[in-house]
């Protein structure tokens, strides 16, 4: 990965007067209450015509303190409240929450239970990747319309991966699967017959899927050089996951810092060329290729063994974790999900700190869309994928 | 006299006729788009769910009737209605057989065209009366589009106005009957006329690729944003009225009306041809994304406009030296 100099970029915040005293602008408020700003997201659009000269995101809607609740939670309680940040990826959420804890206390996590978050993870990948695909051809096409017809199918593959995780936890969405030091539920007999039977009727769709969006020459149109972001400035503002690949920025966590299983498999990270919509859709549909790839490889081959470490967690509510300050970060669908602990030895955290991909992602923005239309403004936040629920928390 | 009885008569069963097709044409769009989407669409109420536009209308009518504080309430309340006469209006001058039509009128291709192409004053005016900055933005997009794609749609349908030598809608169907449909001979210039002829009409009646006026997910609902209840169902009965009534223009203008070739003429042949027209728009509208504005007109003016001025030359040039 390349080290950039902080440079000093020009303040998209200008004052309204600074940009064309002549034009006559409309100042639109574009959400919450709007189809397309996926959840709760306000940006207010500064208008000329409907070329957006100005463009001020505001979040804050679904904020839930849910870092202050923490603070509260003995930490085998945490787990199922994270499950509610990025609703759209909770596998990976728990991930990365109890990796800190386990990190905190110097626990080692059984091989099997590794191999199974890594699993989980691009399972997870793969479903999270889909229904981005779906939204996103909602956003281009409306919801009367042939983006719905690309929504339901994504939703349909999708479905195939929740019924796979809902034989191992119970749960379709809020799995609270993962616990401190491994998992809680072993994977069903059986189980592998099932994800290899999904992964081929994804396998074949995703072609399909390609077919009716990446050679689509109206999806073409309106992606290509649209939101084009450049790699500098997402580095400096800290823009991960597939939208900094996109702009062709080699790095992924799974290779770059491996976790959970990823040192004992090789990952082939998906990167892009022009940094505009088209090049984050194409990132993502590869990555679900790669996904694809990377389980079926895995499946068969998870080593047998205990899926816990058990031993220090003999009353789970009263693990205490020595003081200090940890943090951890693993790659989720969106970037990199950072989780930051500072323990006061007493069986609660003294501070829990999440760091979303999506809100960086969403600090990218201003930069990105003046000059844009308020078609491309759609467009463009549907490409960036903000998950509502993890950039608020 | 007589003529004006037959007219108020037929104009009175083409009307209720053309209301009742436009409530089920919902139902038929609702159960086609489901096919495409893997789902059953309506089901519960009646065989089918075949009564599901009747509910629709019952719930629409108990909606509360909203008028924005700051909207123009007398031009927010005309335009809905004013939508659904223009878009009605269209079907008097469509023969749907040699005597099933209201008023076969001399001009009729170009009355056609002129109450087609005002469907877009109503809907400025909803966007400019509801006070709405959405709505705003809308209503100017269906300017744009509606004027920009008026163009082609007249262009094209001058095709078979000059192939048969009249404005008179009927004498064009008589024409196609006696030799061939016009997408079959001259199919070089019938056939691509009818394809721009059918494009211009999805632009002018706002559908997918061309429904950017209401574009639901950057305008939430465009200019019907601030409607609720019956006006907005108004809106919405015109826009389908609008797809139906042009699909029976396009089927009378390319594809031999009534004409049934060998197995004679008849009033179900138009049904038919008409039909499948509307299936195809409603086909189109489920299976594409939506053009940005921009995009629009560019194709509009780059590449329909100058294709269908070529395509009036190359017919005149035929009839001229050919037939």
């Amino acid at each position: 990965m390349r080290t950039v100099q902080v440079s000093r970029r020009v303040d998209p915040h200008l004052p309204i007067d600074r940009y064309d005293p002549e034009a006559e602008l409309m100042l639109l408020h574009f959400g919450p209450q709007h189809p397309s700003t996926h959840g709760v997201f306000r940006m207010d659009l500064t208008l000329d015509g409907e070329i957006i000269v100005k463009a001020v995101p505001h979040v804050g809607f679904l904020h839930r303190a849910v870092e202050k609740l923490c603070e509260s939670l003995a930490y085998v309680q945490i787990t199922p409240i994270v499950d509610k940040n990025d609703y759209v990826a909770p596998m990976t959420n728990e991930q990365a929450l109890n990796m800190v804890f386990e990190k905190a206390l110097n626990l080692e996590v059984p091989r099997r239970a590794r191999w199974m978050r890594t699993l989980f993870a691009e399972l997870q990948r793969i479903a999270s990747h889909l229904l981005w695909l779906g939204t996103f051809a909602l956003d281009l096409g409306g919801a009367l319309g042939g983006g719905s017809t690309v929504f339901i199918h994504c939703f349909r593959e999708r479905e195939l991966i929740l019924d796979l995780f809902e034989e191992v936890s119970g749960a379709r969405f809020h799995y609270n699967t993962h616990t401190i030091g491994g998992n809680r539920h072993d994977l069903p007999a059986g189980w592998s017959a099932k994800v290899h039977a999904a992964m081929d009727i994804i396998d074949r769709r995703i072609g399909e899927y390609e077919r009716m969006t990446l050679e689509n020459r109206i999806f073409l149109a309106r992606t290509r050089g649209v939101g084009v972001l450049d790699a500098e400035l997402a580095l400096e503002l800290g823009v991960t996951g597939p939208i900094l690949r996109a702009c062709g920025v080699d790095h992924d966590l799974r290779r770059d810092a491996p976790f959970h299983a990823y040192d004992e498999v090789a990952v082939k990270v998906v990167t892009g060329t022009g940094g505009d919509c088209l090049a984050r859709a194409q990132v993502r549909l590869g990555e679900v290729r790669e996904s694809v790839r990377l389980v079926r490889e895995m499946v068969d081959n998870v080593p047998a063994g205990p899926i816990n470490s058990g031993k220090p967690i003999k009353v789970p509510v009263q693990t205490k974790i020595p003081p200090g300050q940890v943090y951890v970060a693993i790659e989720t669908p969106r970037g990199e999900l950072g989780s930051y602990l500072i323990s006061d030895g007493s069986h609660l955290p003294y501070r829990l700190k999440l760091r979303p991909p999506s809100l960086h992602a969403l600090s990218a923005l201003p930069y990105i869309l003046p000059g844009a239309t308020v078609s491309d403004a759609v467009a463009i936040l549907g490409s960036l994928d903000p998950i509502m629920g993890e950039v608020d928390r | 006299m007589s003529s004006f009885v037959h007219g108020g008569l037929y104009g009175a069963v083409i009307v209720t006729v053309l209301m009742t097709v436009t409530a089920f044409s919902l139902w038929f769009e609702r159960k086609l788009a489901a096919r495409m989407q893997t789902r059953l669409g309506p089901t519960m109420v009646g065989p089918s769910g075949l009564l599901q536009p009747i509910a629709d209308v019952l719930k629409l009518l108990q909606k509360e009737d909203i008028i924005p504080a700051k909207a123009d309430s007398a031009l927010f309340n005309l335009a809905p209605p004013v939508a659904v006469v223009c878009a009605i209006a269209v079907a008097a001058a469509v023969p749907f057989s040699p005597t099933v039509v209201a008023a076969d009128l001399d001009v009729g291709v170009v009355y056609v065209l002129a109450l087609g192409a005002l469907t877009v004053l109503p809907v400025f005016t909803a966007g400019w009366a509801s006070n709405n900055k959405l709505a705003l933005l809308g209503g100017m997009r269906a300017v744009a589009q509606s004027i920009s794609y008026g163009v082609p749609l007249l262009l094209a349908a001058m095709v078979p106005v000059i192939l048969a030598g009249s404005l008179r809608i009927g004498t064009i169907v008589r024409v196609q009957s006696e030799h061939h449909w016009f997408v079959v001979w001259p199919f070089f210039l019938g056939l691509p006329a009818a394809v721009i002829f059918l494009l211009a009409m999805l632009a002018e009646s706002n559908r997918i690729p061309f429904d950017i006026p209401e574009a639901e997910s950057e305008l939430v609902a465009g200019v019907t944003t601030e409607y609720t209840g019956m006006k907005f169902a108004l809106f919405y009965m015109a826009e389908y009225v609008h797809t139906l009534v042009a699909s029976a223009v396009a089927a009378a203008l390319f594809l031999g009306g009534w004409d049934g070739g060998p197995l004679g003429p008849g009033l179900h042949w138009m049904v038919a041809k008409t039909l499948l027209l509307f299936a195809a728009v409603y086909w189109i509208r489920w299976s594409l994304l939506r053009f940005r504005s921009d995009q629009l007109m560019r194709l509009c003016w780059r590449t329909l406009v100058p294709a269908s001025v070529v395509l009036v030359g190359a017919t005149g040039a035929w009839v001229v030296f050919v037939g």
